[in-house]
């Protein structure tokens, strides 16, 4: 059987794509690089938006990376079901894109903020985190200077209420987001944004923990057939 | 191709009155501004006698700044000669010093390169800007060698924590850092902070890039091969960063009644240019990938980056390293501001450009590389076989020079040389006379004091606001004793570097300063279990023309080139920043050095925090009273006087062999060494990082036992099974060991002096930066 195979989008000023691409190697599936600038997702069986700041961040954190190219492919893929996961930067171009409702603004502190963070995962359903119990603690680097969740209060108590906020903060909201929320998904469970850095936290020589490992082994199981 | 067509520069450019060599002919008298340049008189002669005429406005821009301090290194060359002289035989060093930085061999075929660089001035001016245009500039000095760049740090220097000026530097430099490094995607992995009256307005911002590359990737500098072309790509130029060259745009070389400027009658000489450059990190960020791209592709015979003095630099630097001739048309460089006279294009240091030869044959292909990347990429010259560096302006010649004696020929100065009037009342002021803690109560003030003190509290509110996980292969970042970067993830072969300065030691004594700071920086790798292997640094001093200083900076340059030679690791680069002074006042002297080590399988490595509970705490080396220029004298007493610490090599050396095999041989749960507080900080600092408390108890003295700064000295923390081996290594080599106690607990406890909770000492340690700051 070969192994799932997972694509990775480089856009310009991206940063954590090589990462996001080991630990999805060390999750046991094929990662493949995709690049902004074609129309094309190479029959990946799942799609990863990586960290950084691409197009620098210029106008608005993943404001301009929503016009690529492969973004066009993304989008139909995601509303057909692809599993599709941002992070950080990631995360913020999902929101752009509207495939993820909200936005991510400046930091509360205002400075860019690298910490290990305690998080609660409040949703094991989705394609992204069904590895994880419900309500189960790890800790997962967080790292970024537009984190901060918001949202109306109408689109903040539809995700309470049908399970879509993922994961929250524990002990201390490192950004000010709305209602502690670390991150989201769409209502089938497929797009994922998150803006702790999972792929920071697979292997505990250079993580602070593993605790990331299961973002990347919940899908590569779910894409194994029974 | 569309790189060079997007770009297509005006075949003629605004056509204000340019100073051709011809009109240098024909006006041999005509009167230059080479004094407001910084040039002396007999600079200017010697110019006029290599070209035997007048030069032209362009050539005296281009000797103006080549010849200047920064780049000519006039007053410091006759004592860096040193480092090559003293060099201690070694087989490690690939390229030595005079490149862009010099390149490490660290074993299975990998070698790295590293480098730190000042950039004081502008950070002072305009503290992000200044401090982020740092950051660019080296990273770009090591992607010139043909590495990938890693990892980053940097060496911060400020006024004292509560000057109000400080407020304003320390945020705005550390944006800085944080907002350019972090957007590069480079992990920064460690350095200093560190805050003293002496630079509260002349602050120090040292930063520091490692790259790593193969063996059979190095680039050099240089541009071979008549009929190669020569590539400006990266940012266009702009009026960012021009210094003395607006003094040449000005009426000077406008004849009288020309109406040439196109600025509506505003000459450039009222025409107020931001003197510090602004930097664009994504495009950095794109000119990184870019270029190793291009490596990868072998599409580069040359290479090097843009920094100070620009196109000057480049140019002069690749033709003089290469067959030693070379023709730039100036009017196809890329501008931002189309108004630039050819000696602002000449003087211009935008950020984020690079200079490569490229083969003709190659040419399409690189420009493609440029354009995938979409880097702008401009033919603007080709290598020729003349000796001569030759530009023209409107198709007239501006610019024809050997350019052996822009780039390495300039002035050379030995600088009168005495030892500063104060010294000795300052050396024989030893702190003493200052009375000293005595009660149990007064002890466990002075630790939490310490640990709170600006230097010695946690920096948690600077290193957070930096991405240290980028790249992911991060294994040991600040508040550790060193960075470390794994750089195979199969055989787990990895570097450490540590970047240290005492400007208080070396005020007392500059030739043991230097000393000092190299020994803490070796020692600080070593605790991490890696084999120190070379050393760069960067020596910032006051002015070279106070023969004070330049007697500080003599000693220091001695002393560093000494002490490499007798630990056997060789100096591979380095920067020089003069001028650091407030009026008459300089700053201390501060060498900032630092020491580049090598792990076999960084899964091997030490860290600092106390984790194993029941752990013997062990204290590897001798205890001496030495107080002269140490935290306690400063914090308590704002005492600066006496001699510093005694430097010892040979401990230095035998206690880094200790440490590096106990971490080989899996017999360490915690090194870290004793510095800057002594003991009292070193047990603050590893108790809070694992959240494990000590009890202890002290030998001696209790006072000197835990605040003395003598060198060479680490706490190991072992399993008790492994202490009969740790200490019999340390007895094989020479290193005292004494057994201080046992980990464990919530406490620094202190057995009949004093018990101190971890939460207490945690607040004491963490609240002063917010306090401050926030």
């Amino acid at each position: 059987m070969s192994a799932a195979r997972v694509g990775v989008i480089t856009f310009p000023g991206s940063l954590d794509d090589q990462d996001a691409a080991r630990a999805v190697q060390i999750a046991g599936a094929e990662p493949v690089a995709l690049w902004h600038a074609d129309h094309d997702l190479q029959g990946v069986d799942a799609v990863i938006l990586p960290g950084g700041f691409s197009y620098g961040d210029y106008l608005r954190a993943g404001a301009i990376a929503r016009f690529a190219a492969i973004m066009d492919e993304v989008v139909p893929a995601a509303k057909d079901g692809l599993p599709v996961l941002g992070i950080c930067n990631g995360f913020q171009v999902l929101c752009e894109s509207h495939l993820l409702p909200g936005a991510l603004v400046p930091n509360a502190g205002r400075h860019f903020v690298c910490r290990d963070q305690r998080l609660r995962i409040e949703n094991a359903g989705t394609r992204w985190t069904s590895e994880y119990t419900e309500g189960q603690e790890v800790v997962i680097p967080v790292k970024n200077a537009d984190g901060r969740y918001v949202a109306d209060a109408d689109t903040l108590a539809e995700l309470a209420d049908s399970g879509r906020i993922i994961a929250r903060y524990l002990d201390l909201n490192p950004n000010g987001s709305l209602d502690d929320i670390a991150g989201i998904a769409n209502e089938a469970g497929n797009v994922v944004g998150l803006m702790p850095h999972p792929e920071h936290a697979v292997d505990s020589l250079t993580g602070p923990t593993t605790d990331g490992l299961g973002f990347f082994t919940s899908i590569v199981k779910g894409l194994i057939p029974a | 191709m569309s790189s060079e067509g997007s770009n297509s520069p005006k075949e003629t450019r605004t056509s204000f009155d340019v100073d051709t060599v011809a009109s240098a002919l024909q006006t041999p008298d005509h009167p230059q501004p080479y004094a407001e340049l910084g040039m002396k008189e007999e600079e200017y002669e010697r110019v006029r006698e290599i070209l035997g005429r007048r030069p032209t406005s362009a050539e005296l821009a281009i000797y103006s700044v080549m010849w200047s301090e920064h780049c000519s290194y006039k007053s410091s060359k006759v004592h860096l000669r040193q480092f090559g002289e003293k060099a201690p035989e070694t087989d490690v060093l690939l390229v030595g010093m005079g490149e862009n930085a010099g390149v490490v061999d660290v074993g299975q075929g990998l070698a790295v390169t590293f480098k730190v660089e000042s950039h004081n001035h502008p950070s002072y001016v305009e503290p992000h800007q200044g401090a982020a245009t740092g950051v660019g500039g080296i990273v770009r000095d090591i992607i010139s060698m043909g590495a990938r760049p890693v990892a980053v740090m940097d060496s911060l220097r400020f006024g004292p924590a509560d000057a109000p000026d400080t407020r304003r530097v320390l945020p705005g430099v550390v944006s800085g850092i944080s907002s350019y490094g972090n957007k590069l995607g480079l992990p920064n992995i460690g350095g200093e902070t560190v805050f003293d009256r002496t630079y509260l307005a002349n602050p120090l911002v040292n930063a520091l890039c490692i790259g790593v590359l193969k063996h059979e990737d190095i680039k050099l500098a240089a541009a071979p091969g008549p009929g190669n072309k020569v590539i400006l790509f990266g940012a266009r130029t702009g009026g960012d960063g021009i210094g003395g060259a607006s003094v040449l745009a000005s009426d000077t070389f406008e004849d009288p009644g020309v109406a040439g400027r196109s600025h509506g009658g505003e000459n450039t000489a009222q025409k107020k240019r931001p003197a510090v450059q602004v930097g664009d990190p994504f495009l950095e960020k794109l000119l990184i990938e870019c270029c190793l791209e291009l490596f990868g592709e072998d599409l580069v015979v040359g290479i090097q980056d843009l920094g100070a003095a620009g196109v000057s630099c480049a140019t002069t630097e690749l033709a003089a390293a290469g067959t030693g001739g070379m023709l730039v048309d100036l009017n196809k460089v890329p501008l931002r501001d189309e108004t630039l006279r050819p000696e602002e294009i000449l003087m211009s240091e935008s950020q984020e450009r690079m200079m490569a030869v490229v083969t003709p044959a190659n040419v399409e292909r690189f420009l493609a590389v440029c354009d995938k990347w979409e880097i702008p990429a401009t033919v603007i010259g080709e290598v020729t076989d003349h000796g001569r560096l030759v530009m023209t302006w409107n198709g007239d010649v501006i610019v024809d020079l050997p350019p052996g004696t822009a780039a390495d020929e300039g002035p050379v100065y030995e600088r009168p040389i005495s030892p500063p009037q104060g010294l000795p009342s300052m050396q024989a002021d030893t702190p003493g006379h200052l009375p000293r803690p005595s009660t149990p109560a007064d002890l466990r003030n002075t630790v939490l004091w310490l640990a709170g003190s600006p230097n010695l509290a946690s920096k948690e509110w600077v290193t957070t606001q930096y991405d240290r996980y980028v790249l992911g292969n991060t294994v040991l970042a600040m508040p550790e004793d060193a960075g470390t970067i794994r750089l195979d993830d199969e055989s787990g072969l990895g570097v450490s570097l540590s970047l240290d300065g005492n400007g208080r030691y070396a005020k007392l004594d500059p030739y043991a300063g230097a000393q000092l700071a190299l020994s803490e920086a070796y020692r600080n790798v070593a605790a991490t279990g890696a084999r120190p292997l070379a050393v760069t640094n960067c020596l910032n001093f006051g002015s070279p023309e106070d023969p004070g200083v330049m007697w500080e900076f003599a000693q220091a340059v001695e002393g560093l080139a000494d002490a490499c030679q007798a630990l056997g690791i060789p100096v591979t680069g380095g920067n020089v920043s003069f001028y650091n002074q407030t009026g008459t006042t300089p700053i201390n002297p501060t060498p900032v050095i630092g020491v580049l080590g090598v792990h076999e399988d960084v899964r091997r490595r030490s860290g600092m925090a106390f984790t194993s509970d029941g752990a013997s705490l062990l204290l590897l080396g001798e205890t001496r009273e030495e107080f002269g220029g140490s935290e306690w004298a400063h914090v308590v007493y704002d005492h600066l006087g006496g001699l510093p610490p005694l430097v010892d090599l040979r401990a230095e050396a035998a206690l880094a062999s200790v440490l590096i095999n106990g971490a080989r041989d899996g017999l360490l749960t915690a090194a870290h060494d004793l510095s800057d507080g002594g003991l009292s900080q070193t047990l603050v600092e590893s108790c809070l990082r694992g959240g494990l408390g000590v009890r202890i108890t002290l030998p001696g003295d209790p006072f000197v036992a835990l605040f003395s700064e003598s060198v060479a000295r680490a706490v190991v923390a072992v399993r008790p099974n492994n202490e009969g081996k740790v200490v019999a290594l340390a007895e094989a080599a020479g290193v005292p060991v004494t057994r201080l106690g046992t980990i464990g607990g919530d406490t620094l406890a202190v057995e009949g002096l004093f018990e101190i909770p971890l939460h207490e000492l945690r607040d004491a340690h963490t609240g002063t930066f917010p306090r401050f700051l926030d």
